[in-house]
């Protein structure tokens, strides 16, 4: 049967904000935007951040980007590229005020204006006083983003691909990118669809882990794609893991429950954090509690049948203290763990939470390629959101900066394709091989016999991730473990679909994601490996200092041979002077 | 609607919605009558925000009618 076929001037894959921000620029114009996404748009999962967005907007406290600039490089513990960093931080002021324009409400002060509020790591003056830059609707901030673009677009007669998986993208001998090959989940019929210009805003990868606080739908297929195409993942080896997250399920805990008085114990009953952090103990920083739980359980102290994680103790505060100021917390332990935490402890474990590294980037969304001794942009293919790199978050992301950091460079994204397409007005030629390839890719699915369980591989992987290229990275710890992932790789042929149906088959859909977590999460294993140093959320013990003379630098894992490669970190703000590096101290 | 379409209905946006929803579909929706089905599918095409109001932070539904269904995805 033939290909069905679709042509439009602009491809966007994802339907986060990233995606819908850079689709709502596009249709606007007179471009034919189409998006693509796997779920309802506004089930993706920029839903999930409920915090808010930084912008200098100095409504509350005095303010100005460039001091964000700086804590942004701080935090960045200066493996962000300092050009990107600049354009993010001047840009969120114009992008809070457009979103403003574009429906989403906000919260407000009294005089009207947005409301501001303060987080950790926000100075005011070069790291002084506290800052207030935060903007946020309420607690669900990234629901009202979603809701209002999505809106937006639909008035703006973008058209939605609802509940399309994309497969991969398609791209001529030059390595233009010339669309994708995407299946309708419903029907599992495949679709082409050609572009000139293609957005990934795809999202995270958190599923890599057996313990993550992503939802099911964050398996990095764009980053996965792009891998595909022959294009790099870049500083994949930075991930932020929360040190307590529902042992087995992922659920973030929030860290208020310590500030409360809650602590942590192992099977002893002992307070283990007094060992590892005498001082702050249960309030010490996030990657030294998540490294002492990781540690606890290495060491044969762990709780529970399998020993594989540590209580998160409330009780003693009683019921009356557990009920008043931490209801979520309860819920969420009856709910998820089936524990009552006002009675028993709370089974815990370090779950991942966000990835700083992705597709590399620059400002303007332009997917880039090393070429020679300098860098290409790859024709007709953007990135932009969790799923990229620009750098702007390098070794550890500040809170606020996440949604700052989708809705800046969804913009830019879309804005320059706008360029783009005035300058090439035409489709470039299909590629069919490139078609077959993708086409392969489904159809191997239909394979049948017996062989593994795509259930039982995708559980292997994710905990070999978890032990082996989660928070406790040592060399000999990681070097295990990617031998160990790619035994399991090599595994992947033999797994096979039992139901070979068409209409709905949402095991078809989980075997192409599990394609997509072990190219990603291969990525991040040897990326984790090969950088000897610790530098913001990568923290090795057998190397526990900084080191900016071999490791300021970004690194670039290529799926072809699981090669690495590196790239100087662009140090040169556009118009400030350089920020240079410091010990990060808060 | 058929349950493979609902298993997909089940993907949220966030994690902690994609637990108790598939949870009840896999433990729940086989044995429940029809009108519970249904009332599951309807609940289904709701906000993910709303979702999380009902079902993980216990605000009453505004119809008292998903009132037991609410209480059997909750799982306490």
């Amino acid at each position: 049967m033939a290909l069905n076929k679709r042509r439009f001037d602009a491809l966007i894959i994802g339907a986060g904000g990233a995606g819908l921000n850079a689709a709502i620029q596009l249709a606007n114009t007179d471009a034919r935007v189409a998006v693509v996404s796997k779920v309802f748009p506004t089930r993706s999962h920029t839903v999930a951040a409920q915090g808010g967005v930084n912008a200098a907007l100095a409504n509350v406290l005095p303010d100005n980007w460039h001091w964000h600039m700086f804590d942004t490089v701080k935090g960045s513990d200066y493996l962000g590229d300092q050009d990107a960093i600049e354009f993010m931080c001047r840009e969120a002021i114009p992008t809070v005020y457009e979103l403003e324009h574009n429906g989403v409400p906000f919260s407000r002060l009294d005089d009207g204006k947005i409301y501001q509020r303060a987080f950790g790591g926000q100075s005011q003056d070069f790291g002084g006083a506290q800052a207030a830059r935060t903007c946020a609707a309420a607690d669900r901030t990234g629901h009202a983003i979603l809701h209002a673009l999505y809106q937006q677009n639909v008035r703006a007669r973008t058209h939605f691909f609802d509940e399309y998986f994309a497969i991969d993208l398609i791209r001529d001998d030059e390595g233009a990118i010339l669309g994708a090959l995407v299946m309708e989940i419903e029907t599992g019929e495949p679709l082409l669809i050609e572009a000139k210009a293609t957005v990934l805003a795809t999202g995270g990868c958190g599923q890599v882990y057996r313990t993550t606080s992503n939802a099911h739908i964050n398996t990095g297929d764009g980053m996965a794609m792009a891998l595909r195409a022959g294009i790099p993942l870049m500083d994949m080896e930075f991930f932020q893991f929360h040190p307590t997250g529902i042992a087995g399920r992922g659920m973030l805990i929030t860290e208020g429950v310590r500030g409360e008085g809650g602590y942590l114990v192992n099977r002893d009953g002992e307070r283990f954090m007094e060992r590892y952090a005498p001082n702050a103990k249960d309030l010490a920083s996030r990657d030294v509690v998540s490294r002492a739980i990781v540690t606890e359980v290495k060491e044969g102290r762990g709780c529970g049948p399998q020993a594989d994680h540590v209580l998160l103790k409330v009780d003693h505060l009683g019921e009356e203290i557990v009920s008043k100021r931490l209801p979520g917390i309860r819920e969420s332990g009856r709910i998820f763990a089936g524990v009552d935490a006002a009675h028993e402890p709370l089974p815990v474990f370090p779950t991942a939470h966000y990835v700083m590294g992705g597709i590399p980037t620059d400002p303007y969304g332009r997917v880039i390629v090393p070429q020679g001794t300098g860098e290409e942009v790859v024709p007709g293919l953007y990135a932009a959101g969790e799923c990229a790199c620009v750098s702007v978050h390098g070794a550890n992301r500040l809170g606020g900066n996440s949604l700052l950091d989708i809705l800046v460079f969804g913009r830019a994204a879309g804005l320059d394709v706008i360029e783009n397409l005035q300058e090439h007005k035409n489709h470039r030629p299909m590629n069919e091989s490139s078609v077959e390839a993708a086409m392969a890719r489904l159809t191997r699915w239909d394979q049948k016999g017996e062989g593994i369980s795509i259930r039982e591989l995708r559980d292997e992987f994710r905990k070999t991730m978890e032990d082996h290229a989660g928070v406790f990275r040592t060399e000999e710890i990681m070097g295990e473990g990617v031998e160990k992932l790619k035994a399991l790789r090599d595994r992947l042929p033999e797994v096979r679909l039992h139901d070979h149906s068409k209409v709905f088959n949402t095991a078809r859909v989980e075997a192409l994601e599990l394609e997509n977590l072990f190219d990603t999460g291969i990525a991040i294993a040897y990326s984790a490996l090969m950088r000897k140093e610790s530098r913001g959320a990568h923290s090795r013990p057998d190397y526990p200092d900084r080191d900016d003379t071999n490791w300021m630098k970004h690194s670039l894992y290529f799926r072809e041979d699981d090669r690495m490669d590196y790239k100087p970190v662009r140090t040169k703000p556009l118009t400030v002077e350089t920020f240079p590096p410091k010990a990060r101290v808060y | 609607m058929a349950k493979a379409s609902l298993r997909w209905q089940c993907r949220r946006g966030m994690l902690e919605l994609d637990f108790v929803l598939e949870r009840y579909l896999d433990r729940h929706y086989d044995a429940a009558d029809q009108t519970e089905q249904g009332l599951f599918a309807r609940l289904l095409s709701a906000q993910d925000p709303e979702l999380q109001l009902w079902i993980l932070n216990g605000v009453t539904h505004p119809d008292p009618a998903f009132q037991p269904l609410i209480a059997k995805i909750r799982g306490i």
